[in-house]
């Protein structure tokens, strides 16, 4: 190991902002042929870190080696013709562009005349797409594709030069599991080839899965490095946040009430078909699926975004036709849905504002908003849910994503609902604010709310529910209670193998 | 140290960018003609800013929520010739209450379309722009709109009146901007424009009415067209059909000059104040200065880019980026 001459070195990398060091001493190298993981919270650094290796910010201090020739990087193109190539967790693809088009974007291949030479293109990218053994070819239009094969294209795109070191920033942040597979035989492809890879994630899984060694920031300094073989979860959460993460399956059960919400037969089209259910006061209930499975639209349904074609919702055994969010709101079901940025929050508005967006018409004083009233509901979820923003002023996008699903579980939970849904707790939400929202969760039901939470993370469904309801394409393929669920079980019940049984 | 006060002080430039601005004009048109802050040119532009001003505090509703309007001009028109055309035939005081209802009408249509229909606001504001010049021309049968009796009309005070020494446009104007400006920041009607006009989405899933919302900032914007056209009447008691003509482009170019973001979420009554009146006093000082008239129309177009431009640079920390 120690006698091969690393892709790409950093050493002593600092970076400060007015008041802030951003980045302070960090040292890393990436050996040729290896996934090397870069972990650590939201805000710990690994982006301002990946912006000084792309060039697009520049440090204060420190060198940056490719092959051990020292490299100043000024801009992100001139990164790219050094091999170091970025694989960004946005797309940014032109839709209405071929995948030919896009792959060689700005760098079309010409001919006399500044004529674009198309059949040289579509060659070129074809034989790129064969070593990615994709299912589509360079004429295709880019919106035609699924998430994941837009991924492949942006991939397809670094590949137009050699490069010496990839780095991927949450590529399976959208991704199936089937689609994932895909992605990591690409990623053992370019290993092969000798080409360093950062990988950038917060699930451990894949991190367990794919990678060599696992680099940690925390505040801006460097961790230090294991070796991924020699290590396990708790470690690097513990380097990561200080302290271990506890994912252990639930076991606290706590007296529960009546049903809240009980659901029988509700279908909608062709999105889910025939959905029966309960949830207690008092209980977690957890639906876990693969994406498309139908939990979202069941969560849209009940918060009144969608008509179902068929079945009923009983609320407290009374029959309610939920026709709009404002029935659903008056009723006592509360979504917090799954996106948070484009769903959950106004990001331009202040934490005040959007907390009492709901229930803004009834904290008024005269035909005037209340400020001590909204300024009172704010402290006591702040001080609740221990939502950390400088005050109520600070605009909600400034936040991180842990305290904006705060900011969004406060807003229901000020409405006081009867069910209060969950849709992916804790998407894109770091670790350590990950087990506080999971025990934000446990708590609320044991205060005796009924709480559904839709989760595609298995560790996450386990830990936090009371029962499990799996679901595989649009339909319920079985329920669980928490002591008799077995991962092997709730795999097979996802995957729709359980139905092949029964037929 | 240095950096931070720099920070500090780009802070205030991106936030109160446009207030320093405007008194930069001040200082620099008096500096140049000292008449330009005579006592009667301040109050005689703030007047003949009025009409503008009026109009453009009903916009800033429309742009917060997300939407453009670029018919009030056009519906100005209409207010207009509809108010002098029904002087004459039913009186003043029924005409005025008759104008406002029309005028209420084609704005509820507007938001119909664009709130409950969910159409391009661009391209349904568009389209009224020219079907409302069409009915204005056959209300009027393509004449000029007068009023019989001028001199014998109460009619005038709206728009040459005074009221303890102080125009009546400008109290109109004055008293609007104040009402609007409580409703837009201290109401719960008010939150949710900036709700549906910052996120939409995020606004249906918190159960605000998207639809009845954007409804309203239209009918808002058309309440206000009607009050400029009822000034612009009374202030020259005849009319062209074509008196509003351009005027949408000058009342965005208030809106967005007060900082208002076109994509809805954020502007202020009184930012939009303040661009009014910058417009009106720059228009004035070059004139003041000898400058032709149509001089201004492209001096506005660069004032309004400057603007835009510097917004945007200050919210990114440097004038030019790659990245935007």
């Amino acid at each position: 190991m120690t006698d091969q001459t690393p892709v790409l070195r950093l050493e002593d990398i600092v970076k400060t902002f007015p008041g802030v060091r951003a980045l302070d001493g960090v040292s890393f190298s990436v050996l040729p042929g290896e996934v090397h993981a870069l972990m650590g919270e939201n805000g710990a650094g690994k982006s301002t870190l990946m912006k000084v290796l792309g060039g697009i910010l520049q440090p204060n201090e420190g060198r940056i080696f490719i092959e051990e020739e020292p490299t100043v990087m000024t801009t992100p193109v001139q990164a790219k013709a050094k091999g170091v190539v970025f694989i960004h967790q946005e797309l940014s693809l032109a839709d209405e562009l071929t995948v030919a088009e896009n792959i060689w974007l700005g760098e079309l291949p010409l001919k006399s005349f500044g004529r674009v030479n198309w059949a040289k293109l579509y060659e070129d990218t074809n034989a790129i797409l064969k070593t990615l053994n994709v299912g589509f070819d360079a004429k295709t239009r880019v919106g035609d594709l699924s998430i994941a094969n837009q991924q492949m294209v942006e991939i397809a795109r670094a590949l137009t030069v050699d490069p010496k070191a990839v780095i991927f920033d949450e590529p399976t942040a959208s991704l199936t599991d089937a689609e994932k597979v895909v992605l990591f035989d690409v990623i053992s492809d370019l290993q092969s080839k000798g080409v360093g890879i950062i990988y950038i994630s917060h699930r451990m899984e894949e991190i367990f899965k794919i990678t060599d060694r696992i680099s940690v920031l925390r505040d801006g300094q460097y961790r230090g490095t294991l070796n991924t073989r020699e290590t396990d979860e708790e470690e690097v959460t513990k380097l990561m946040i200080g302290r271990s993460l506890d994912l252990s399956r639930n076991e606290s059960h706590h007296e529960m009430g009546d049903v809240a919400l009980e659901v029988r037969g509700l279908s909608c089209g062709k999105l889910y078909q025939d959905v029966s259910f309960n949830v207690r006061k008092g209980e977690v209930l957890g639906f876990y699926g693969l994406v498309g499975a139908g939990r979202t639209e069941i969560a849209e349904t009940l918060f009144g975004l969608r008509d179902p074609s068929a079945g009923q919702i009983l609320l407290n055994g009374q029959e309610v036709r939920i026709k709009s969010p404002i029935d659903a709101i008056a009723n006592g079901i509360s979504l917090v849905p799954e996106d948070r940025k484009g769903q959950g929050l106004v990001l331009g508005m202040n934490c005040r504002d959007n907390m009492t967006l709901p229930q803004v018409d009834d904290l008024t004083a005269g035909p005037f908003v209340s400020d001590g009233a909204e300024i009172a509901i704010f402290d006591q979820y702040r001080d609740k849910l221990d939502i950390r923003t400088p005050g109520w002023r600070q605009t909600v996008g400034n936040l991180s994503g842990g305290n904006q699903q705060k900011i969004v579980i406060g807003k229901w939970l000020s409405m006081r609902p009867e069910v209060l849904i969950v849709d992916e707790p804790t998407r894109g939400i770091d670790v350590g604010s990950k087990s506080e929202i999971h025990n934000l969760i446990r708590d609320l039901a044991a205060q005796g709310y009924a709480v559904i939470v839709i989760s595609s993370e298995m560790p996450e469904v386990l830990h936090v529910s009371d029962r499990i309801v799996a679901m595989y394409s649009g339909k319920v393929m079985r329920e669980f209670t928490s002591d008799e669920v077995t991962e092997d079980s709730l795999i097979q019940a996802i995957s729709g193998i359980t139905a092949d049984k029964v037929a | 140290m240095a950096e931070l006060t720099k920070q500090g002080i780009g802070r205030v430039l991106a936030k109160q960018g446009i207030l320093i601005a405007f008194v930069v004009f001040m200082i620099g048109f008096a500096l140049a003609n000292p008449r330009f802050i005579a006592v009667d040119n301040i109050s005689g532009v703030i007047r003949s800013s009025a009409i503008l001003g009026v109009m453009a505090l009903g916009v800033t509703f429309v742009v917060i929520g997300g939407n453009l309007d670029l018919s009030v001009g056009s519906m100005m028109s209409f207010s207009t010739i509809v108010v002098l055309d029904l002087h004459d035939k039913i009186g003043p005081t029924l005409a005025i209450p008759a104008m406002f209802g029309l005028t209420l009408g084609l704005g509820a249509f507007i938001g119909f379309l664009v709130g409950y229909l969910k159409l391009n606001s661009l391209i349904v504001t568009l389209g009224m722009l020219s079907a409302i010049h069409g009915l204005t021309l056959t209300w009027s049968g393509g004449q000029n709109m007068d009023i019989a009796d001028k001199s014998g009309t109460w009619f005038s005070v709206f728009g040459q009146g005074n009221i303890a020494g102080v125009p009546v446009p400008i109290l109109i104007f004055a008293g609007l901007a104040i009402v609007l400006s409580l409703i837009l920041s201290k109401t719960p009607f008010g939150r949710k424009v900036y709700a549906v006009g910052g996120n939409g989405k995020a606004a249906t899933f918190s159960g605000i009415p998207r639809a009845r919302i954007v409804f309203l900032t239209y009918l808002i914007s058309s309440f206000c067209v009607a009050c400029a056209g009822l000034l612009q009447a009374s202030r020259s008691l005849g009319s062209q059909n074509t008196v509003g003509q351009g005027l949408e482009l000058e009342v965005l170019a208030a809106v967005i000059l007060g900082g208002a973001s076109l994509l809805g979420g954020s502007g202020t009554i009184f930012k939009t104040v303040i661009g009014v009146l910058i417009l009106g006093f720059i228009q004035n000082g070059l004139l003041l200065m000898g400058l032709a008239f149509y001089v201004q129309y492209v001096v506005t177009w660069v004032i309004i880019i400057l603007a835009v431009w510097l917004d945007i640079a200050a919210k990114r920390g440097r004038l030019l980026s790659q990245i935007a």
